[in-house]
């Protein structure tokens, strides 16, 4: 029987099972343990205690890391204060050069990064390598060029750096969020103590190595280890002068109130329940490719993810039809696999926050949808999920699940969607699906979210300024807007 | 300007609950370029390698085409690599109407289709009779497949109801055999245009829909498939029919072959992983997959010259 004739026989086509493809970890050189970055060269934490980083796709320990207490944070403090006014008075193109330097080495060991990024994430590699690192090396390379331009951004006004800032990131975009943070505050001058999240601490003390190596002056870049309480220690330190935070809304409350009074200046970049709005004019296949880029992007663990699908009534059956067919070629699974689109929950504390909600989702009456999926035994995994039937008093049409998990609700005309889409606390993102250019921009117009999508979602650019509305959070990042918070202009 | 006539036949298809959706150019290059990167190891290459021959259309469209050279492809189509007895033989072999009964005498009884290019390839601009009859006799000539071209000329003035009319009375000249109707995708300036002409030539009764004739600059590309797919996938699920898809023009690696094959699995499915839906247009190509199944099997890359030139 010849392969033709197999073929002839077989009416239903032949499946094409994708080999595993998977990335090699032997880039990596990880170590048992981790010490903290202070003033240009590696400590262990003074008190020396140590919490472990998981691989959330096996539950494997990685590496033991330092977790700094007050008496690091203020080291670390005290290094970029000293170092503040050598930084400040360097032209700006020197500062300039040492940013392009950065922005290169991370291009150089990009694979090294987003290896790491992965592993210890739990995002598809993909994400990580086509994604996380080449835009966190775009971001240095733009505010490179801007070190020496500084004066255009606040034309007709003197302008000087903020001073020491402290800055607390994320762990769903760890190196991505780095980036946002150091490149515009090192451009302007400031120098800086930076706190990565604790799940996710391993591709800032390698930002940290490659600080070391582009001969970045010692105490301009410091990197603080440590949980909830070394965040804290940070942001009520009294000799900081910025606090640039992103998380969630909560968190970011509490840095609020600790901060009022102090003087401080303060950039808060928190949740999101962005409204992904699909008119029926919409191109449908490839808003269904937008609609999986807004929620299935990382894991749902995206602060302006388009977790609301607001979708026409004509259309909706059609688009739920298309999403579903298209969810069974989303493939889930480990996270190193270079075909794998959705990848391991961050932890389990956020695993039993998704299982919550969607728990509350079921019991308020809405309808879950999940493809037929193997998760993985071990490790922290969640199936796609699509709710239908949801209302918009339902607890998953108003609260950030950070998951994998879109809640589908319906609308009749564009006003309706724009009423839809603003009754929220949050306003960080949106998205508007249409043929019609007029509609986008009206719909613009009347959005309430810092960013708003058309035809696209998740799409970022380092010149492009990001930040919310409300609960959102306030201040921008990317752009010249996102000099300014760390600009004093008089 | 195509609404100053009635044309019963697209009428009739829109009444049937055939539409046309748009083309978001953006994302849909953006969803082809992420299926294009979808990383393709071992058991699975195999796989798509053989596949990837099962599914070709060995193509010789040359003015200089001869008898000794058709004879010579039926040769290579039949047992493309005499090296390895368990290569399968391509799809079909596509030849000018004059060469038809050469290739229709070299194939008979192996299971590889005859297919012609007919309808004044590539302009498609002679009268429609004598397009209806140069059709009529490739098929008596013993053409299993009739590669047409969409009427670019009544398509992109409007007039799209002279265009389905065209290309249902090619599948009536068809007869027995099965018609592919090239859309020429390089031609017709926007995505939008080529997920319409793909309703229209579906809707006309072709039974496969092709990109490309191969004698323009631009021929097949990733986004064309998917964007053609997307049109497949929407009008199976409106009219319950399955139509193929072919990519052809500029397909010269095994790499950009396996690509399309992705494309098709993760849009269409399984069940258009099949030569009866299926084709990927080729000559170049051949070899190159060959060259990746030969060195799958035996660890190393094997000389050009190992491989016949045809």
């Amino acid at each position: 029987m010849t392969d033709l004739e197999r073929l002839a026989s077989n009416p239903q086509g032949v499946p094409l099972d994708y080999a595993p493809s998977i990335e090699s970890t032997s880039i990596l050189r990880l170590r048992d343990e981790y010490d903290l970055f202070i003033g240009g060269r590696f400590v262990p934490a003074a008190g020396g205690q140590r919490f472990v980083t998981l691989n959330p796709a096996t539950e494997e320990s990685i590496a033991a890391v330092a977790e700094a207490g007050a008496a690091d944070i203020d080291a670390a403090v005290r290094a970029a204060r000293s170092v503040l006014p050598k930084w400040a008075a360097l032209p700006g193109a020197t500062r300039g050069k040492f940013l392009f330097r950065i922005a290169r080495l991370l291009q150089e060991r990009s694979r090294e990064f987003a290896v790491l990024e992965t592993l210890d994430g739990g995002k598809p590699i993909r994400e990580s390598r086509d994604v996380d690192v080449p835009l966190a090396a775009a971001h240095f390379f733009y505010y490179a060029g801007w070190a020496d331009k500084l004066p255009y951004a606040v034309p007709g006004r003197e302008i000087a750096p903020v001073g020491v800032c402290g800055q607390i990131i994320p762990w769903n975009f760890p190196l991505l969020m780095l980036a946002w943070k150091i490149a515009p505050a090192l451009a302007c001058g400031n120098t800086v103590v930076l706190k990565p999240a604790e799940t996710t601490p391993l591709s800032a003390l390698l930002f940290a190595e490659l600080a070391q190596e582009s001969g970045l002056p010692a105490g301009v870049v410091n990197i603080v280890t440590g949980a909830g309480a070394a965040g804290a220690a940070l942001v009520d330190h009294p000799d900081v002068d910025k606090i640039a935070f992103t998380g969630s809304t909560e968190v970011g409350r509490h840095i609020g109130a600790a901060v009022a009074g102090s003087g401080k200046r303060l950039t808060l970049e928190l949740g999101g329940k962005a409204a992904n709005i699909v008119f029926e004019d919409a191109a449908l296949d490839q808003a269904v490719e937008g609609i999986v880029d807004a929620i299935w992007f990382n894991q749902g663990h995206v602060c302006c993810a388009g977790s609301r699908l607001l979708v026409q009534e004509p259309v909706a059956a059609t688009v739920i039809d298309k999403l579903r067919r298209r969810l069974a070629t989303l493939r889930v699974g480990d996270p190193l696999d270079k075909n794998t689109d959705l990848g391991a929950i961050n932890s389990q504390a956020q695993l039993d926050k998704i299982r919550e909600l969607y728990a509350a989702g079921i019991d308020e009456g809405a309808e879950p949808y999940q493809p037929p999926c193997d998760l993985p035994a071990r490790g922290y995994w969640f199936a796609p999920t699509v709710f239908t039937n949801v209302a918009q008093s339902h607890r998953i049409a108003r609260e950030e699940i950070f998951g994998p998990v879109l809640s589908v609700l319906t609308f009749r005309t564009p006003d309706e969607a724009v009423a839809k889409a603003n009754n929220t606390p949050y306003g960080l993102s949106a998205g508007v699906w249409t043929e019609k250019g007029s509609k986008i921009l009206w719909m613009a117009e009347r959005l309430r979210a810092g960013v708003v999508w058309a035809n696209t979602f998740n799409r970022f650019d380092p010149g492009s300024p990001f930040g919310g509305y409300q609960e959102s959070g306030f201040g921008r990042e990317g752009g010249a807007a996102g000099l300014l918070p760390y600009l004093e202009a008089s | 300007m195509n609404t100053a006539v009635t044309i019963p036949a697209w009428d009739d298809a829109r009444a049937e609950g055939i539409s046309v959706s748009p083309v978001d150019a953006v994302m849909l290059e953006a969803r082809a370029a992420a299926l294009g990167g979808r990383s393709i190891k071992q058991a699975t290459k195999r796989a798509a390698l053989e596949l990837a021959i099962s599914c070709m259309d060995l193509t010789t469209l040359e003015g200089i085409d001869t008898p000794g050279k058709v004879h010579a492809l039926c040769a290579k189509a039949l047992h493309p690599d005499p090296d390895d007895p368990t290569t399968p033989s391509v799809a079909a072999v596509c030849v000018y109407p004059e060469l038809v009964a050469v290739a229709a005498s070299a194939l008979r009884g192996s299971g590889v289709k005859v297919a012609s290019v007919a309808g004044a390839f590539p302009s498609g601009l002679a009268p429609l009779e004598s397009r209806l009859d140069e059709i009529a006799r490739a098929v008596d000539a013993g053409a299993d497949e009739i590669d047409i071209v969409l009427n670019r000329s009544a398509f992109l003035a409007g007039d799209y109801g002279r265009a389905v009319d065209e290309i249902a009375a090619s599948k009536r000249a068809c007869g027995p055999a099965h018609l592919k109707t090239i859309l020429e995708t390089g031609e017709l300036g926007s995505y939008d245009q080529i997920r319409r002409a793909s309703v229209l030539a579906m809707a006309a009764g072709s039974d496969f829909i092709k990109t490309s004739t191969g004698k323009i600059g631009v021929a097949a590309t990733l986004p064309t498939a998917l964007c053609m797919s997307e049109a497949i996938r929407e009008f199976h699920g409106q009219t319950g029919r399955a139509v193929g898809l072919k990519v052809a023009g500029g397909v010269r690696t095994a790499k950009q072959a396996w690509q399309y094959l992705v494309i098709v699995h993760e849009t269409l499915g399984p069940a258009w992983l099949h030569p009866d839906r299926f084709r990927i247009g080729a000559s170049s190509a051949l070899n190159d997959v060959l060259m990746q199944r030969a060195r799958l099997r035996s660890g190393r890359y094997a000389d050009p010259d190992d491989f016949s030139q045809d």
